[in-house]
This record gives structure tokens, C-alpha cells and sequence, in this order.
């Protein structure tokens, strides 16, 4: 199976990879620097411009670039999402692959320790992590990765446990393949499809906890842009500035978007048998 | 052991566990405990005075005595005093759980009344564009924020309609029963949305799988009408999925929804627990925090029976 050739094909994972391509060239751009005015610098003379001249998507309070911060905002939210989410697929699938392959004792208390953190909603359980950490970026990429690993080892660990039944696993171990290696080629080989989805997914689940961390305070600290802070702080003046709150907003929903339609895409390539039901 | 049995003999040791960890992360934010509470005013104690405070509150004990009394009170129905507040944290819950229940029943009737029929709709629409504009309403619908539809909610009354949703004093429902729904309505619509767009998705889904289901083309075929099939034969089935995925969001709304109460300055659970965590008041953290924790896995446990309940199909084997 070619998974980018059939997601070009498939009608939503197209739009998907659209919108992410799009909005990942705006991150990098961010991230490097190359913005069309400096995200901090303050244009006194400029404040709550409207849309249009040198500012693309007008000014806030500050005279600050809305464009410009936009463009750090989601390479900042991005770089939380990819940090986050890539730890938590690393932990979550060593544990429920380890759980499964083992068994036992060690399988009872991962799966419990699993069970715990599943108990919290997840805002709450990011909360509770930011609470005792100091709020910022790497704390939000710490509690985000927590919130998510669970869900990683829940689909690590049943298929392992069915995989581990079938013939070719014992064949595997009959001619002396060592555990590792069965582990990681044969069991990783035929999770990274459900894995690949639900990272996708996962995704968009953590750009939405960074936006409502970052949008209590709690997250990106000021004035560094994020898209939850810039949302926030259109709070008070979208009457008289609604490009502060329409843009930002705008963005969050896209990339949301963007990541929910190259998961759903992924799954339907997958497993052709959701393709009907869920697209 | 039945799929029943184990499943409540799991509940209590979990709920063991989230009460552990709980304990433990409020012990691990830095700081000691008698400075977080009293805020600034801890540095004006004398030594003699912040001795007392640590016995009263058995801050001198070790860990496991500390948490041994913790869970003891707990049992007690006592989880401690809210320094901020000043009351009872149990009281606090229960003042403001009712707020966050009845915002949570709304939203859930609002995505249950527009996800449901949507869902059915496309389903029986499949492949045509009346079908196509239901997935992309609900696909944009899943990806909204709570509180981006919020905001654009009151923008879009505040700008086209000139009126702004009121925000001051909470009106309790059996005060002023109109008062009261007006200014829960929007909260409602802003965290009923994502919920609406997620019925919808899965409702068609279940639609579509039953309505190729052998039996309802039988039905189908010894000349029943297209609504007796879907009314009699596929709405019940496909029941059973919506009612896990409104059980579960269900359980995540009574959790209380920060951004949303905060953005509508509704005093519900989750504006406690915000506030509770930037105040630093551990107390009411820690015993709101385990509330959350119980209820949610309290309605999911009562989906997880209700699930095997209604479908016999299911085997419960390994846990997934």
C-alpha cells in the first residue's frame, strides 16, 4: 500500500494534506523567522488596524503583526502537537506492546497505571500536570504527552495481543528469532497502520489542548504568540476588531480540520471497510 | 469472573489509584504547603505560629499518614477546607455541581437533537449531495473549539443582533427559570456543537451499516415502507453506538468546562477547579479534582454495562 499515493486520492485526505501543507510551510516560516514583520515589534502608530496595506490581517492592541504572529503561533503550536504526540506514541506503544508481550504482573500494572490517567478528562489532567510544573511550552508538551499516552498503549497493546497468538509469531520464535526481534518486525510492522491514524488524530487533539492551555494562561507565556492567547486576547475587543478573533480563530479550525480529515483518511486506506461508513 | 463483575471489582481499585495520584502530584507542586496556602501572609507567621498550622494540618506526619488520614476523611464525606473560600470543599462541589450537570444535559439535548436526525438523514441520503453537505457540516462542526464557537457566538449576536449574552450574576432555574436558560443557552450551544457533529458522524455510520444488514433488506423486500424499516428495524440498533459516544462526552462534560464557564463567567465546577489551580488552593484541587475523576468513570463504567447490555453480541475477552 502506497499512503501517499492513496491519500492523493482519496477526496478528504486531499483537502487534508492541503490544508497541513499549507499551514506547515506558514509554521516553518514562523519558526525561521521569515515573517513579514517581527512578531514582538510594537507599531504604536498602528494599532487595531484593520486588514489590508502592510498588514495583511491587520494589528492588535499593540500594533503587532496579526499575520506575523499568526505564523509563530501555529509553528509554536505545531512543534507542542508533533513534541507531544511523538512522546506519547513512543512511550504509549513500548508500554502496551510490553504489556501485552509480557503478561502478568507487568501487564496488570501498566494497564492500571493506564486506567488512572484515562480516569481525567483530559483539559483536567493537563491542568493538574501544569499546576505542579511551571506553566510554558515544555510543560505543555509534557502534559499533553501524559494526556495522550493511554490512548497509544490501548492501541499498541490489543492487536499485539492477537498478533501474538498467530502462527507466524511462533514460527517466528520456532527458528530462533530473538523476542526483540519479533517485537519490533513483526508486531510493530502490522501496528504501524492503527498507529499512523491515531497519531494523525492525536494530532489534532493536542493542538486543541495547547489552544485551551495556552488560552487560560497556562501555556505559551506572553508576549510570545499562540493561537490560544491571540483568541483570548480578542476577547475584550472583537467589536471593535474582529479580525483579531475571526483569523485565529479561523486557523485553530483548519488545523483541527486539516489533521481530522488526513485521520479519517488514513483509516479509511487502512481498513477499506470503514471507507463507506466514516468519510 | 462476568463481564459485569470484574468491570465494578476494577472501579474501586482505580478509583484507589486516581485518589493516590492526586495525593501525590498536589504534594509534588514546589513550595511547602502553609506558604501556598496563606499566599503572601505566610511571611508574616512567626516560627512558632507555622509550627502550629503544620500539626494542625498533619503536615509533620509522612506521606502515608498524611494520606492515610486524607482517605480516611474522604470517607467521611470530609475532603477538607478550601482556604480561598473559606467553606467546606464538599460544599463547594455540591453548590456548584448543579450548574455543570444542567449544562451538560443541555448540550448533550442539543447534539442528540440535531446529530440524531442528521445522522439518519444522510444515512438514507447516502452518496448524494444532500448526504455530502451533512459530513462536511459535521466534519467543520468536530473541528471547532468550544470556545472559538463561543467567542464567534458572541460576536455574532453582539455585532448582528446588538445584544450581548448576560453575564453578571448566575441566575439559578428555579429562581427565574427563562432568566436562566438564556444565559445557559449560548454555553450550551458552544460546547453542543463538536458533541452534535460527533452524533452525526457516528449515527450515519450505524445507519449505513444496519441498512445493508440482510434483515432490513428483507424487510425491505416483503414490501415494508422505507420508514417502517428505519423507524421499526435500524433506529434502534443503531442506538446503541450513539448512546456510548453521548455516555462518554456526557461524562467529560461533567467534569465542568473550563474555558467555556470562564468565557461566560458561568461558576461551575470547572471555573472551581481553574481557580482552585491558580490560587494554589490544594484542598479544594485535590477534592474536586477526585469528584471529576468519580463521575467520570462512574458514567463510563454505567455505558460500558449499558453496551453489554443491550448488545449480546459483544464477547468481552481480553481488555482492549
Amino acid at each position: 500500500m502506497r499512503i501517499p499515493g492513496a491519500l492523493l486520492r482519496h477526496s478528504a485526505g486531499r483537502i487534508g494534506l492541503v490544508i497541513i501543507g499549507v499551514l506547515t510551510v506558514a509554521a516553518v516560516l514562523g519558526l525561521l523567522g521569515l515573517t513579514p514583520h517581527d512578531p514582538l515589534a510594537q507599531d504604536r502608530l498602528a494599532r487595531l488596524q484593520p486588514p489590508g496595506g502592510s498588514y495583511l490581517m491587520g494589528t492588535d492592541l499593540f500594533g503587532r503583526d496579526i499575520l506575523s504572529r499568526l505564523m509563530v503561533g501555529v509553528g509554536q503550536s505545531f512543534t507542542v502537537a508533533f513534541l507531544s504526540v511523538g512522546i506519547a506514541a513512543t512511550v504509549g506503544t513500548v508500554l502496551g506492546l510490553t504489556a501485552a508481550w509480557f503478561g502478568g504482573l507487568w501487564d496488570g500494572v501498566a494497564m492500571r497505571m493506564m486506567d488512572v490517567l484515562l480516569a481525567f478528562p483530559a483539559i483536567l489532567l493537563a491542568l493538574l500536570i501544569v499546576a505542579i510544573l511551571e506553566a510554558g511550552m515544555a510543560t505543555s508538551v509534557l502534559a499533553i504527552a501524559v494526556v495522550y499516552t493511554p490512548i497509544f498503549t490501548r492501541v499498541a497493546r490489543g492487536p499485539a495481543l492477537s498478533l501474538k497468538t498467530r502462527s507466524f509469531v511462533d514460527a517466528a520464535r520456532t527458528f530462533g528469532s530473538s523476542r526483540r526481534y519479533i517485537l519490533t518486525r513483526h508486531l510493530l510492522g502490522d501496528l504501524v497502520a492503527p498507529l499512523t491514524v491515531q497519531f494523525t488524530l492525536a494530532l489534532a487533539w493536542a493542538l486543541l489542548t495547547e489552544a485551551a492551555l495556552s488560552f487560560l494562561g497556562l501555556g505559551t507565556q506572553p508576549p510570545n504568540p499562540s493561537l490560544g492567547l491571540m483568541l483570548s486576547d480578542s476577547r475584550n475587543l472583537m467589536e471593535m476588531a474582529p479580525w483579531m478573533l475571526i483569523f485565529p480563530a479561523a486557523v485553530i479550525m483548519l488545523a483541527v480540520l486539516g489533521f481530522n480529515l488526513l485521520g479519517d483518511a488514513l483509516r479509511d486506506i487502512a481498513d477499506p471497510r470503514s471507507r463507506r461508513a466514516l468519510s | 469472573m462476568s463481564y459485569f463483575l470484574r468491570r465494578l471489582a476494577v472501579f474501586p481499585l482505580v478509583m484507589l489509584g486516581v485518589s493516590i495520584f492526586v495525593f501525590i502530584a498536589i504534594r509534588l507542586v514546589p513550595g511547602d504547603a502553609i506558604t501556598a496556602m496563606l499566599g503572601t501572609e505566610g511571611g508574616m507567621l512567626t516560627p512558632a505560629q507555622r509550627e502550629a498550622l503544620t500539626v494542625y494540618f498533619g503536615l509533620d506526619q509522612n506521606w502515608a499518614v498524611q494520606y492515610l488520614r486524607w482517605l480516611g476523611g474522604l470517607f467521611r464525606g470530609d475532603l477538607g477546607i478550601s482556604v480561598t473560600y473559606g467553606q467546606p470543599v464538599l460544599q463547594i462541589i455540591l453548590e456548584r455541581f448543579p450548574l455543570t450537570l444542567q449544562l451538560a444535559l443541555m448540550s448533550m439535548v442539543i447534539a442528540l437533537l440535531i446529530g440524531l436526525p442528521a445522522g439518519v438523514y444522510a444515512a438514507t441520503q447516502a452518496d448524494r449531495p444532500s448526504d455530502l453537505l451533512v459530513r462536511v457540516f459535521a466534519m467543520i462542526g468536530q473541528s471547532m473549539p468550544n470556545f472559538v464557537v463561543a467567542l464567534l457566538a458572541i460576536y455574532i449576536l453582539s455585532v448582528g443582533f446588538g445584544v450581548l449574552p448576560t453575564m453578571g450574576r448566575y441566575v439559578p432555574f428555579r429562581e427565574d427559570p427563562f432568566g436562566n436558560l438564556a444565559q445557559m443557552i449560548l454555553p450550551a450551544i458552544a460546547l453542543g456543537t463538536a458533541f452534535a457533529a460527533a452524533v452525526t458522524r457516528i449515527s450515519r455510520a450505524a445507519m449505513l451499516d444496519i441498512l445493508s444488514e440482510d434483515y432490513v433488506r428483507t424487510a425491505r423486500s416483503q414490501g415494508f415502507s422505507q420508514r417502517y424499516v428505519i423507524w421499526r428495524h435500524a433506529l434502534p440498533n443503531a442506538l446503541i453506538p450513539v448512546l456510548t459516544l453521548s455516555g462518554v462526552e456526557f461524562g467529560y462534560l461533567l467534569g465542568g468546562a473550563v474555558i467555556v464557564e470562564q468565557i461566560f463567567a458561568l461558576p461551575g465546577l470547572g471555573r472551581v477547579v481553574l481557580d482552585a489551580i491558580l490560587q494554589r488552593d490544594y484542598a479544594l484541587v485535590q477534592g474536586v479534582v477526585l469528584f471529576i475523576a468519580f463521575n467520570f468513570m462512574l458514567v463510563n463504567l454505567l455505558v460500558d454495562l449499558a453496551y453489554a447490555a443491550l448488545d449480546p453480541r459483544i464477547r468481552y475477552g481480553d481488555r482492549p
